[in-house]
């Protein structure tokens, strides 16, 4: 799914402002051994491009850094949604992890903490919803 | 047949896990009609637990709640021709089988109840002679081949596909027992028994496998843990469980019984897709390779989502092997610090603690601490706390391969309640336990060595 993406202009990048997740987007998370996976999926159609462009796996691994060791992303066009895998994110994962998480099922919200630049317009019109 | 007559096929989830809402299969086959009631019992380390009480009594080993729950749904089941599939026969299939059988006697039902036990799955007592074959059974995590733990292995079993159950219902199995069968398989068999579909039918094979992963999970599907919309969703003290319409053409419906709270939406059936998910183009079972990539769904009525387009590839050669082996002990112990100050009062708590741990000698593998209530959900992206927070509650684990530190822990957590900062709260429970940890090894073996060992028998009462 690699796909180039066009460098918006700069007078449309300084547009924007930074807007949490949560607006964007929901999400459910789950677990793999000691990787969790996070779905994260657009709350409307005309957000997911959005998301491909800003939720990219090096910002995912700075959100969740000294969290999570390496992070991957799959893109899923036809349900609006992205896949992450955190790896090494759960202390051991499964039955020797100390954590309160230990499954990653609340990775999803702490996902949705992250901001991301959304255009003007976009960022107030949710912020007023 | 219904399929072939051309009425969809009606899969009704009734359980999700091991524990799960013991009311939910009975509404399913009391709140609408249905085909088949599927009910998932095995996480990745359940089948070591049953092991464990296997090991302790020889008619344990499988999921003891659902013969209490057969016994409440066999009238219905048998009255209005409803059959069942659940892996709940654990590493004990038999005994599974056989108490379902001692419960359908005792209820003097109105004809006999055929009980499919499939079998094969089970490969401990076959470990040695693999490895010695040249299967080195290596963790697909991390590479390294059994032989390490070999002489801590307690479980051992093959993940088996939909085969098995298609010869059962073949052979009028009204309920069919497993061991380690996939839990896409349970919905998987009775499509393809229904459709007599090829099972070399990948793109048919790939929309049952997602019809199985939407449903295995039950109300997980149509409300329960949906975060869009959330306060919205109504009537979870009577959730619908999610219910498939396999139609003959691949495609399907998720929808749940009228009347039923909960609800069955895009964005619920989405979120549901999304759960576990690896490589979305190759979700990979015993009876082939979805591409999650291809699902469209589309809203179809209320509480109706349809989903279509699916497309899969060829089952691989291998099937994937699930150990549990004996790993170490661990203990988590809590303390309850109340304002002011109970976010700075509970770690001053955590380094006395850990200063106390050092000054006797112990060392541990891992020693863990969270603070409920600032940090044991998000970590650091929850921020700082206030020192107004009204409560924190100090969590500690600990794990190591020997019990002696780990049993010494669990008596370093009450003498803080007297000796260490104040305002400290929430010891009612006494000393922390001691666990068994029992570590998971995921591996792979040529189906070649599980597949002729495969049994299906037809049991009678």
């Amino acid at each position: 799914m690699a796909k180039t993406v066009r460098r918006p202009a700069k007078s449309a990048r300084s547009a924007t402002r930074p807007l949490q997740l949560r607006y964007l987007a929901h999400a459910r998370s789950g677990d793999k051994g000691n990787t969790a996976n996070v779905g994260l999926i657009a709350l409307e159609p005309e957000f997911y491009p959005l998301l491909v462009r800003e939720v990219t796996p090096a910002r995912v691994a700075r959100h969740f850094r000294g969290m999570v060791h390496g992070v991957d992303r799959f893109e899923l066009p036809n349900l609006r949604a992205l896949n992450f895998l955190l790896h090494e994110a759960l202390d051991g994962g499964g039955t020797i992890s100390l954590k309160t998480d230990a499954q990653g099922k609340v990775y999803s919200t702490a996902l949705l903490r992250m901001e991301i630049p959304v255009p003007l317009a976009l960022a107030r019109r949710l912020a007023r919803s | 047949m219904t399929g072939q007559a051309g009425r969809p096929v009606r899969i009704a989830a009734g359980q999700g896990f091991w524990g799960d809402w013991l009311e939910a299969p009975v509404r399913q086959v009391q709140g609408g009609p249905i085909d088949y009631l599927m009910m998932d019992y095995l996480a990745e380390v359940t089948m070591s637990i049953m092991q464990k009480q296997k090991s302790r009594d020889p008619s344990a080993g499988y999921a003891r709640d659902f013969v209490p729950l057969m016994e409440r749904i066999l009238p219905d089941v048998v009255a209005k021709g409803i059959r069942v599939t659940s892996n709940a026969g654990g590493v004990n299939p038999r005994g599974c089988a056989e108490a379902v059988l001692t419960v359908a006697r005792k209820l003097s039902l109105p004809r006999k109840l055929r009980v499919g036990l499939v079998s094969g799955d089970d490969i401990l007592g076959r470990l040695d002679d693999l490895i010695g074959r040249g299967h080195p059974l290596a963790d697909m995590e991390t590479g390294r081949p059994l032989s390490d733990v070999r002489d801590r292995v307690l479980s051992a079993n093959a993940y088996l596909g939909m085969a098995p159950i298609v010869e059962a219902l073949r052979g009028g199995a009204d309920v069919v027992v497993t061991g380690r069968v996939t839990d896409t398989g349970l919905t998987l068999g009775p499509i393809f028994h229904e459709f007599g579909w090829s099972s070399e039918d990948w793109d048919k094979v790939a929309a049952g496998t997602v019809a199985g992963h939407i449903i295995e999970c039950g109300a997980q599907a149509s409300g329960g843990n949906l975060l869009k919309g959330w306060r919205s969703v109504k009537g979870l003290e009577n959730p619908g469980f999610p219910i498939v319409e396999a139609a003959a053409d691949g495609s399907f419906v998720v929808t749940k019984h009228p009347g039923t709270g909960g609800v069955v939406s895009v964005a619920s059936v989405t979120e549901q897709l999304v759960y576990e998910m690896g490589d979305p183009r190759s979700y990979i079972t015993p009876d082939g390779v979805a591409d999650f990539t291809t699902i469209q769904l589309r809203p179809a009525g209320r509480d109706r989502v349809r989903v279509s387009g699916i497309r899969g590839g060829p089952r691989t050669p291998m099937l994937k092997v699930s150990i549990a082996y004996f790993w170490g002990y661990k203990a988590v112990g809590t303390l309850v610090y109340a304002w002011p100050d109970a976010y700075d009062k509970a770690k001053a708590a955590d380094r006395v603690l850990r200063r106390r741990l050092a000054d006797l000698g112990l060392t541990y593998d891992q020693i863990l601490t969270e603070f409920v209530g600032v940090d044991a959900t998000h970590g650091r992206l929850g921020g700082a706390p206030s020192a107004e927070l009204p409560e924190v509650q100090l969590r500690v684990g600990v794990r190591a391969r020997e019990r002696a530190p780990v049993e010494r822990f669990t008596r370093e957590i009450a003498p803080l309640v007297l000796t260490g900062p104040p305002s400290v709260t929430g010891f009612a429970g006494g000393r922390p336990a001691v666990e068994e940890v029992v570590a998971y090894w995921p591996a792979l073996v040529d189906r070649r060595e599980i597949e002729p060992h495969v049994r299906v028998e037809i049991l009678e009462a």
